[in-house]
């Protein structure tokens, strides 16, 4: 489906795109962290952004979920809205000593189902419990959010993300600081969306879980680098342009002559 | 003996027992605001804002005298224009909330001491400062629980997303609208159970009410409606105490009744067994892994 391509293609509208770059400039006080990328996510993808510190990765997400706005060009959704997308961002301001539960927590992943009035109800609770149950949480329902570890943190935050029950999943460096168990459960969890058929974006740096479980890269150094099968784009090459874009673009800042495409 | 030091003031009295309404309106609408503000980090935003209500009430003072509606209205302007200011500059550019309050109390505070000094009278702000809790009258005691009622059901309508707002705001930003609502009506709250407070206890009093159960609450309870309610509970019984101490003692009512919940609070902070020093102290054998 679709068509795969590389490099700074300024390839026309993929029929089964569920996110598009078109000349997506995003940046904070203009100074621009993601520039004129042109870029399509196939519909049911499993994406990992890679790229060295202050490539833009994060702020990419935060372009896609709308937190930021685009400086130039835009993001457009193929059938999707922005309510379809389910965030992990990779410092949550999550407040950890307010007094919650981790059910309470997971139960606020139905929030589109029941808002801020709805009822939680048997049927609705038995759901964030088996979601609780899928990352490997059952026993901790009652724990305060307080009093958790990292990765049983990180395990609650997924669980969250299940019940958001998202077409389009974007995590941002949703592995790190957690051991290799963990990160394999998680693993586990992103495959089963992927299986589902969501299309999943994660912002990530260990280059070897890239290969074993994303099928697809974007390697990014505030412009596109490559894009594409990691096979073919998770290269020792790319990833050393990848630095070198960077490196020269930490120099004064000048107004950009690239124009709108 | 028990009898004429617990009940005859108020079976005796009406203004006590007025006194007793009003104080209770204020403990129970103020209390589960201030566990919020606690929850929040913003335990000085309750204090800024009092601050910023007094020139509004001054206001209202200078121009119609000492009239519980135009008091209230300045009160409740002033308070507002600070709250939806400081939450504007806040969310709108890269200056944190409790910079930005800061700056429009001052503002505000400014602008009440300019405008008392320049019209030269010898005001009696009194009142405002230290509220008349033994002379409420109809209208306030009316005003008083209206408050407090609307205080109650609007922090039960809003409580998921409050709580949501408190605990992961940026979560809340990313599935609902209700983020900016919620914390200007929340601010809204707090404005209005201050003016409510500062014609009992006085602005500056009014925050005690709200803070001080809720921080001696913390001792005693974890979860978030345990900790509403103790904080009621604590409000309540500084509310009774301090007006008792007040009676037997010809004491002011306002500082007595705020004392008596500092006297509730530094008992928490040692014998509380959630976190209580004493507590902490104490040799407790670990649990089994």
């Amino acid at each position: 489906m679709g068509r795969l391509f590389l490099g700074d293609s300024s390839a026309g509208c993929v029929l089964m795109a569920a996110l598009a770059f078109q000349d997506l400039t995003l940046g904070y006080d203009r100074h621009p962290a993601v520039h004129h990328l042109d870029a399509d996510i196939e519909a049911g993808s499993l994406t990992a952004v890679v790229g060295p510190n202050g490539a833009g990765k994060s702020t990419l997400l935060k372009g896609v979920t709308g937190a930021l706005s685009p400086l130039e060009g835009r993001v457009s959704f193929g059938g999707l809205s922005r309510d379809d997308i389910a965030y992990l961002p990779q410092q949550s301001d999550i407040d950890r000593s307010f007094p919650m539960s981790v059910m309470d927590l997971v139960a606020m992943g139905l929030w589109r189902e029941i808002g801020a009035f709805g009822w939680l109800g048997r049927k609705r609770r038995d759901r964030v419990e088996g979601a609780i149950a899928a990352v490997g949480l059952t026993g901790f329902e009652r724990r305060p959010i307080g009093s958790l570890s990292g990765g049983q943190m990180q395990r609650t935050l997924f669980a969250r993300l299940l019940l958001q029950d998202a077409q389009l999943v974007l995590l941002d460096e949703p592995f790190t600081a957690i051991d290799m168990r963990t990160m394999a459960d998680l693993i586990g969890v992103v495959r089963r969306w992927h299986g589902e058929g969501r299309t999943v974006i994660a912002v990530l740096h260990d280059h070897d879980i890239v290969r074993a479980h994303f099928p697809q890269t974007l390697i990014l150094a505030r412009e596109l680098v490559a894009h594409g099968p990691t096979a073919r784009v998770l290269t020792t090459e790319n990833h050393a342009r990848a630095r070198a874009m960077c490196e020269a673009c930490a120099s004064v800042p000048h107004i950009c002559g690239k124009t709108a495409a | 003996m028990i009898w004429d030091a617990l009940f005859a003031p108020f079976a005796d009295f009406a203004f006590m027992r007025r006194a007793l309404l009003g104080c209770l309106a204020i403990a129970i609408g103020s209390t589960p605001v201030g566990v919020f503000l606690m929850l929040r980090r913003m335990s000085l935003t309750g204090d800024a804002m009092a601050h910023a209500i007094l020139p509004g009430a001054a206001i209202g003072f200078l121009i119609s005298g000492l009239s519980l509606g135009a008091m209230t209205v300045g009160g409740l302007i002033a308070g507002m224009i600070v709250a939806l200011g400081s939450g504007v500059v806040s969310r709108m550019t890269a200056l944190r909330e409790d910079a930005s309050l800061a700056a429009f109390y001052l503002i505000s505070l400014a602008v009440g001491v300019l405008i008392v000094s320049t019209r030269g009278s010898n005001v009696d702000l009194m009142h405002v400062l230290f509220g008349t809790v033994l002379a409420l009258d109809d209208a306030a005691l009316i005003l008083l629980c209206s408050i407090a009622s609307l205080s109650v059901l609007t922090i039960a309508i809003l409580f998921r997303p409050l709580v949501l707002e408190c605990a992961d705001p940026q979560f809340l930003r990313s599935v609902s609208g209700l983020s900016a609502l919620t914390h200007f009506v929340f601010l809204g709250l707090v404005v209005a159970n201050l003016v409510a407070g500062f014609h009992a206890l006085g602005t500056l009093m009014a925050v005690g009410i709200m803070i001080l159960p809720a921080a001696a609450a913390r001792f005693w309870a974890a979860g978030i409606g345990s900790l509403i309610l103790c904080a009621a509970c604590v409000a309540v019984l500084s509310s009774v105490s301090g007006l008792l101490l007040s009676y037997h003692y010809s004491l002011p009512s306002g500082p007595a009744i705020i004392l008596a919940a500092g006297i509730v609070y530094i008992l928490s902070v040692f014998f509380g067994p959630v976190g209580g020093i004493i507590t902490q102290a104490l040799p407790r054998r670990h649990f089994e892994t």
